[in-house]
């Protein structure tokens, strides 16, 4: 695997930065959607978090538990008394487009069935992205059946496999990262709903930030080794910082008038059910821990309000008012200007 | 010397950073010269190329003849080589994904797209965005040069910030909305002057990267200058010519878009003025609805088969399968232990899927019909689009006025697309009917080979008076569209024909009839009654 491009080199895209790093504080966000044009660093942001994120320590077993809860361990760790350690990066899984379900779920292996005539479960990719990111660029073209399946692994932290004569149950918590173009089709809302945060992201139209970009670009291009060198403190600092967001993140107070405010917000904007508040709730104090806030604020909500909702307002589909503008109108109206 | 051959050459010189070349026309030479030049192996990557031929898996004969696994590598773990994929606009997205995902990720291979498509088929957005070159090869002569002074060269060459900023800027101007493109021009910029034997970028570098990789993605076209004539020189730029007489980045980025104009062809300036977006989606969201009976959808039995290419094999029947031979197999292969398979015995499953409906609106939009009931008409529409939303099926839209038919929208989910397109339909002039009805059957044959089933939605009056050669005459014009109508029929597709007109008895019942439409006259029907016929037809269809 070549080198990666460095995370904090990324510029002209900071909304998209901001709510995956709090999807690093809080994985319990819930996955985030980036939708825009091709070619404006999506899939370069996702992938480069890969080589942010701190280590975590794991067992050895094919899910990579955590030694420390015993309650989202797989069948087999939960048994052990002990467990052999080992220390490993939060992964970042590619899911390929043309994944089958056997490749997403894990399925009957194959090789061993066939040569040693055992059965043996062979673990697909969300047993690779247990604890991790599960990245699916181009969402809004996979498969209706296997996103189905996905946002209900995410959202049960259990991927549970009954077929060809196998049954397996095993954890699978993983952060939920697509992206996608929405000029090639959309997604059902009752699937927009399911992902935590939302970003839209634009190229940007100055010539400014673009001759940025491309100078970077291409400069890691021509030499990774060196190019990641020379971002490295700031990876490091950036890394530092979630891990400290991580560790104060239960400490950070959410007063009484702030939970007020969001659900004030949430009912202004008609959205449906309670994810939408709970989200809000949760990315705001995520964005508190991570600014290292002890308490969360309005401007913390006013700045997560956006990322949290807009893809929860209920649509007229011939409507064309555009949902951050709702939003921005909410926020005045709550907030007061 | 031709600009697709400099093409080539850049290509071979610095294969990482311009990743590959998608080809239309005559691709041999090209081939062959790029071989040449770039001294790699070529393999070839047909559209019907196995999952498992590209990302490696177990080859399970193999294994079962063996008694140890035998893995496969992919073509995607290949490095070094040239990886030719023919008929490229077939390729199903999937596929397409997978090449892309291998190539952000660095792959060392270079992908050399050719494009055989004929209409408006092409090769999948996804890999289009990821390679430098979009090539039209006619007229291509190869060139006989060596790069090897070049590739030695080419780390060493520089490039100035003046010329990245006006490359930038000429992206900008040219509605760019990825960076990609602008960061692989930089790339070609230094290897063309590597290509000259230059350590330093200089202007004509550029122009020529703005030509080859910019100018063939551009999405609006810059206003021309002689718009302007008597402008003098815009205040807010700076002195032009700093020290060392070189022009200011906005002087170069005028210069580069001056270059990019002119190499544009004669039919796409007419397609950007129009400010059309480039149809990119039809090839991405297209192929989702291929169906292979073999992956997805309910199960259907199952047959015998291979468990490749992502067909699932069947356990429980392969063992069926195998058991009434087992005690021959254990007489001739005593050592054997357990249940003896072997590769006559696979059953795999096969899965019915659920197609995707798509419907076509081709709709009038002459000066008769817009006197009529033109509000009406997209009233309904808007509504059908809502549904077509809901169901999640496809959308077309086809106009025809004045002399001739347009596609105002390929095949798409999106319903943003469908009702702005709508909503500039454009209206007045005559009524082209058989070029209407053609147009129809083309994007309708189009939805079918990919696996679709189109519904075509006619909303016209039926006075046709546009010939099919563009000549004003109404009795052939009837009889042009009477022909087209019966060939629509013939092919088998499904239609609907609402009529504007004030009459039950008018042309268009007729046309209905000839096309074997379902036959909805307009003043008796809202948009409401009008929603649910085309919702039966879809689901007769189904």
């Amino acid at each position: 695997m070549s080198l990666r491009y460095p995370f904090s080199a990324i510029s002209g895209q900071d909304e998209l930065l901001l709510a995956l790093l709090l999807t690093a504080v809080d994985p319990l966000i819930g996955g985030l959607l980036a939708f825009g044009d091709r070619g404006t660093g999506k899939s370069t942001a996702v992938r480069a978090l890969a080589a942010l994120l701190p280590e975590i320590r794991a067992t050895t077993c094919a899910y990579h538990c955590d030694p420390d809860s015993a309650s989202a361990q797989c069948d087999h760790c939960r048994k052990e008394a002990t467990h052999k350690l080992r220390k490993m990066s939060i992964p970042v899984v590619d899911l390929p487009l043309g994944a089958t379900e056997d490749r997403v779920l894990g399925s009957l292996n194959l090789e061993r069935a066939l040569s040693h005539g055992e059965k043996s479960f062979e673990p697909g990719l969300l047993a690779q992205a247990n604890r991790g990111y599960l990245y699916v660029d181009e969402v809004n073209l996979l498969e209706d059946h296997i996103v189905d399946l996905l946002l209900d692994v995410a959202a049960s932290g259990e991927n549970v496999v009954e077929r060809e004569g196998l049954s397996v149950r095993h954890p699978a918590r993983i952060v939920l990262v697509g992206s996608g173009n929405p000029e090639e089709g959309e997604l059902r809302p009752q699937l927009l709903d399911r992902f935590g945060l939302s970003v839209e992201v634009r190229t940007p139209t100055e010539v400014k930030t673009w001759v940025e970009i491309v100078k970077r670009r291409d400069a890691f291009e021509r030499d990774p080794e060196g190019f990641t060198a020379l971002w490295e403190k700031q990876e490091d600092q950036t890394r530092r910082r979630i891990v400290k967001a991580r560790k104060h993140l239960n400490d950070v107070e959410v007063p009484d008038a702030i939970l007020e405010r969001a659900a004030a917000l949430c009912i202004n904007l008609k959205t449906d059910g309670l994810r939408g508040q709970l989200t809000l709730m949760r990315a705001a104090r995520a964005l508190a821990a991570y600014e290292g806030a002890k308490r969360v604020t309005d401007d913390h909500l006013k700045r997560m309000a956006a990322p949290s909702l807009r893809h929860r307002l209920r649509r007229n589909p011939l409507d064309e008012t555009g949902s951050t503008t709702r939003i921005d109108r909410a926020v005045t109206e709550v907030f007061g200007a | 010397m031709s600009e697709a051959a400099l093409a080539c050459a850049l290509l071979a010189l610095d294969p990482e950073g311009l990743k590959g070349a998608i080809l239309k026309g005559p691709a041999d030479g090209f081939l062959v010269s790029l071989r040449h030049l770039s001294q790699r192996r070529t393999h070839r990557i047909p559209p019907h190329i196995g999952m498992d031929r590209l990302t490696g898996s177990i080859d399970v004969a193999a294994t079962l003849k063996s008694g140890a696994p035998v893995h496969d590598r992919g073509l995607l773990a290949e490095s070094d080589s040239l990886l030719l994929l023919t008929s490229a606009e077939r390729l199903s997205s999937d596929k397409a994904a997978l090449i892309a995902a291998a190539m952000d990720h660095g792959a060392a291979f270079t992908v050399i797209a050719h494009d055989e498509g004929i209409d408006d088929e092409r090769v999948a957005p996804i890999l289009a965005e990821r390679v430098a070159f979009l090539l039209d090869l006619k007229g291509f002569e190869p060139l006989d040069i060596d790069i090897t002074t070049a590739r030695k060269l080419l780390p060493h060459v520089a490039i100035n910030d003046r010329i990245t900023e006006g490359l930038c800027q000429t992206a900008l101007a040219l509605g760019l909305s990825s960076i990609r493109p602008a960061v692989m021009a930089l790339r070609a910029a230094r290897a063309a002057a590597a290509l000259d034997g230059r350590a330093e970028v200089d202007d004509d570098d550029a122009a020529l990267a703005a030509r080859l990789i910019l100018a063939p993605r551009a999405v609006t076209y810059p206003a021309p200058p002689d718009e302007e004539p008597d402008q003098p020189a815009p205040q807010d730029a700076p002195e032009p010519g700093e020290e060392d007489g070189s022009p200011t980045p906005q002087e170069l980025a005028d210069r580069l878009l001056e270059a990019v104009k002119a190499s544009l062809p004669p039919g796409l300036l007419a397609a950007l003025e129009k400010n059309l977006r480039q149809p990119g989606s039809k090839a991405g969201a297209g192929a989702v609805s291929q169906k292979t009976g073999l992956r997805r959808g309910r199960p259907a039995g199952t047959r015998q088969g291979e468990p490749k290419n992502g067909a699932r094999l069947a356990l429980i029947d392969t063992l069926r399968a195998a058991a009434p031979w087992q005690p021959l197999r254990r007489r001739s292969n005593p050592s054997a232990k357990g249940v003896q398979v072997e590769k006559a015995d696979f059953r795999i499953r096969r899965f019915k899927e659920k197609r995707e409906t798509t419907a076509i609106f081709a709709v009038d939009a002459s000066g008769s019909a817009a006197l009529h009931r033109m509000a009406e008409a997209k009233g309904a529409i808007e509504l059908l689009l809502a549904d077509c939303y809901v169901r999640r099926d496809r959308t077309a839209l086809i106009a025809f006025r004045g002399k001739q038919a347009e596609v105002l929208l390929p095949p798409t989910r999106s319903l943003q697309r469908a009702k702005k397109s709508l909503a500039d339909l454009p209206g007045g002039g005559g009524t082209p009917l058989a070029a209407g009805i053609e147009q129809s059957m083309l994007v309708a044959t189009q939805v079918r080979r990919a696996g679709g089933i189109p519904l075509v939605v006619f909303l016209t009056d039926g006075k046709a008076n546009i010939a099919r050669d563009g000549t004003a005459d109404r009795a052939v014009a009837l009889r042009d569209a009477e022909a087209a109508a019966r060939a629509l029929r013939l092919a088998g597709f499904r239609t609907l024909m609402i009529d504007l007109s004030d009459t039950r008895t008018g042309p268009a019942a007729k046309l209905a009839e000839a096309m074997g439409a379902d036959y909805l006259p307009l003043p008796h029907a809202d948009a409401s009654r009008i929603s649910a016929s085309v919702n039966a037809a879809m689901k007769a269809g189904a």
